[in-house]
């Protein structure tokens, strides 16, 4: 189904495939030469290491305007641009600049940490299942399925409204401003899995059958031995895809929820919470209802052509089926 | 055939069994409870009154023993009322289930009429500057935030052209400016679908023309229109139907945005108002429509297989 389901071994295909072409080309040199053409991914790398600095820099933008992002304003709501507000004021008479650079951070952050806890599960149960098969590779399989077919959404809308002095957390932890940022990592990590279990699975199936792993096993090496010192480093590569793959898909669950008031709280700022007012706000300020959305979409496409450019790099013969 | 639909059927049965049972616990997780409601309307109320009405209503028993109360009810078609409407669960959902489904097929019949040929016209010419455009836009299809591109649409034709309402829905007396309504969540949600099921159908595309019978009818001279339509539309279709089947869960989820965002009274926007106003017969059991939904587009997908390849068979 996905392009690179069957793909035994990536990085030694890199190498295979450099070496056919007449160079003698590690496979680090095949890679970057594959990722470098992706002109695209490449400048999408740019963008988001771009992107991350700009965020993590947000204290320092914020004291050389001489603005505070959290302070209401009312006096100076909805402003035009001006020297010390590049991009004016929200409905609160906040910098607009410095929230959507705090956002970036909320946003980044819980994109990155969510993908990496999903594919954490993901490559668990896919290495698991692949590498046991009969049974235990059908029951989880169908389970992953299970979990693809569901309306998620829906289902994250309850998850997110728990209330989680009822699963027993002391108060003021639950009640907590940050505890918003681990509730919707856990969450998103707790459905996002799936793609790259199936994946993982794939791949450790086709290497299962390769001599070095039959040879380890005759050597007596137990089964999480053979599945972590053997088969993971080589299904590395699609692992590394899938994540970056998911992670664009992430974020916009991510806005999604907070837009709809049930993922980061205000006043901590992220770009989907900055929009939940911008359904009141499109008739005067329709500016407002702009930047942070086009931030997420610039994001979310940045980290959906790294992915492909990864995929295009790491996994040659899916640049043959490209053509 | 029948033995394996009355299998899957059954399957279907057990999951949605076993998510009856996951979301009527998560909304005993949920804040406060219904007591605590009428605690917070009526002040004068004691604990006493409290503990008293919880007993009445069984919100002191074990949630097993509650949770069977509600599977006999619900078995002889009894859902409760709707906290929010004051109506019959039931009057409630199955209208917004319609609408819901209008809005969804609608948006997936138009995907599936734009992605098909753009995936295959893409995939014939790969590299050309067409596929490039093609490729672009449905990336950028997939990665645009589903309720911004609403804000946006609403921003460009309700408030500066005026062409079209901002939402809500038609008063049910003129078909033609009732489907007003329905034209911006459409469209939101077609675009939102459109990217995935584009790329979905060009790698599909792409690997069917690899294929020898592909050679083999090139080589006794058809022209690549007959090709495409005669060969290669066909078999790309069976991958492009798994992806279809898991996308159900995808499009509802779509569906609940813009339903939300454009006072389009679907499931998706009764369940989101339900969930968010503890009005816990209508979420239970809306959820448990949207769960069957999904599952009944995944059976229905499944036996698509069997028309589109006869090679497959069900035993």
């Amino acid at each position: 189904m996905s392009r690179n389901s069957d793909s035994p071994g990536a990085p030694l295909l890199a190498a295979e495939a450099a070496l056919a072409a007449g160079g003698s080309l590690t496979a680090r040199q095949a890679f970057l030469r594959h990722f470098l053409r992706h002109r695209l991914a490449v400048a999408s790398l740019a963008f988001l290491v771009l992107l991350g600095l700009l965020s993590a820099a947000a204290p320092l933008v914020e004291a050389w305007l001489g603005v505070d992002g959290n302070v209401v304003d009312l006096f100076n709501a909805k402003q035009p641009p001006s020297p010390q507000h590049p991009l004016g004021t929200d409905e609160l008479g906040r910098d607009t600049l410095v929230r959507l650079l705090y956002g970036g951070q909320v946003s980044l952050v819980v994109g990155l940490a969510a993908a990496v806890g999903a594919a954490i599960i993901g490559t668990l149960l896919g290495i698991t299942a692949g590498y046991y098969g009969g049974r235990l590779d059908a029951l989880l399989m169908r389970f992953t399925d299970g979990v693809i077919a569901l309306p998620i959404l829906p289902l994250l809308i309850i998850l997110a409204v728990v209330d989680l002095t009822k699963l027993g957390l002391p108060p003021d932890l639950a009640n907590s401003e940050t505890i918003s940022i681990y509730r919707i990592v856990f969450l998103i990590a707790l459905v996002g899995w799936t793609t790259v279990a199936r994946l993982v699975r794939g791949a450790t199936l086709s290497m299962k059958a390769r001599e070095f792993v039959r040879a380890a096993e005759a050597l007596g090496a137990s089964g999480p031995r053979v599945m972590l010192v053997h088969i993971l480093p080589n299904v590395a590569s699609p692992i590394i895809v899938a994540t970056t793959l998911s992670i664009g898909g992430i974020i916009l669950l991510e806005s999604v929820l907070s837009f709809l008031g049930l993922g980061i709280q205000p006043p901590l700022p992220s770009w989907g919470n900055m929009l939940t007012n911008a359904q009141e706000l499109i008739w005067d300020a329709p500016v407002l209802a702009i930047y942070p959305g086009l931030l997420i979409f610039l994001t979310v496409i940045a980290f959906n052509f790294l992915g492909d450019g990864l995929q295009d790099a790491l996994d040659p013969r899916a640049i043959h089926q490209r053509e | 055939m029948l033995s394996y639909l009355a299998r899957r059927l059954t399957e279907s049965m057990l999951v949605l069994a076993i998510m009856s049972f996951v979301i009527f616990a998560l909304l005993g997780l949920m804040p406060g409870d219904p007591i605590d409601i009428m605690i917070f309307s009526d002040p004068e109320m004691t604990p006493e009154d409290a503990a008293r009405l919880r007993a009445l209503y069984g919100l002191d028993r074990p949630i097993t023993d509650r949770y069977l109360t509600w599977l006999g009810a619900a078995l002889q078609g009894e859902f409760g009322y709707s906290r929010l409407y004051n109506q019959p669960t039931m009057d409630i959902l199955l209208p917004r289930l319609g609408n819901t489904i209008v809005l969804m097929g609608l948006s997936l019949f138009l995907a599936l009429l734009i992605a098909l040929p753009a995936g295959i016209y893409a995939a014939t010419r790969p590299q050309s500057l067409t596929d490039h455009a093609i490729n672009l836009l449905a990336f950028a299809g997939i990665s645009v935030p589903p309720f911004w591109l609403a804000i946006l649409l609403i921003i460009l034709f309700a408030v500066t052209l005026g062409w079209l309402p901002a939402g809500g829905m038609g008063d049910g007396r003129d078909f033609w400016s009732d489907l007003r309504f329905l034209v911006l969540p459409v469209l939101a949600l077609t675009i939102a679908t459109v990217g995935g099921i584009i790329r979905f159908m060009r790698a599909a595309a792409i690997e069917a023309l690899r294929q020898d019978y592909v050679r083999t009818a090139r080589a006794k001279g058809l022209s690549g229109r007959q090709i495409v339509v005669g060969h290669v539309l066909r078999n790309a279709m069976i991958p492009v139907a798994t992806i279809l089947a898991l996308q159900m869960g995808n499009l509802f989820s779509g569906a609940l945005i813009t339903e939300t965002i454009f006072a389009y009274l679907g499931m998706g926007k009764t369940i989101y108002d339900s969930v968010v106003g503890n009005d816990y017969n209508v979420a239970l059991v809306g959820l448990l429509f949207a769960t069957l939904t999904t599952l009944l587009a995944n059976l229905l997908a499944d036996l698509a297989y069997t028309w589109l390849d006869p090679r497959i068979s069900y035993q």
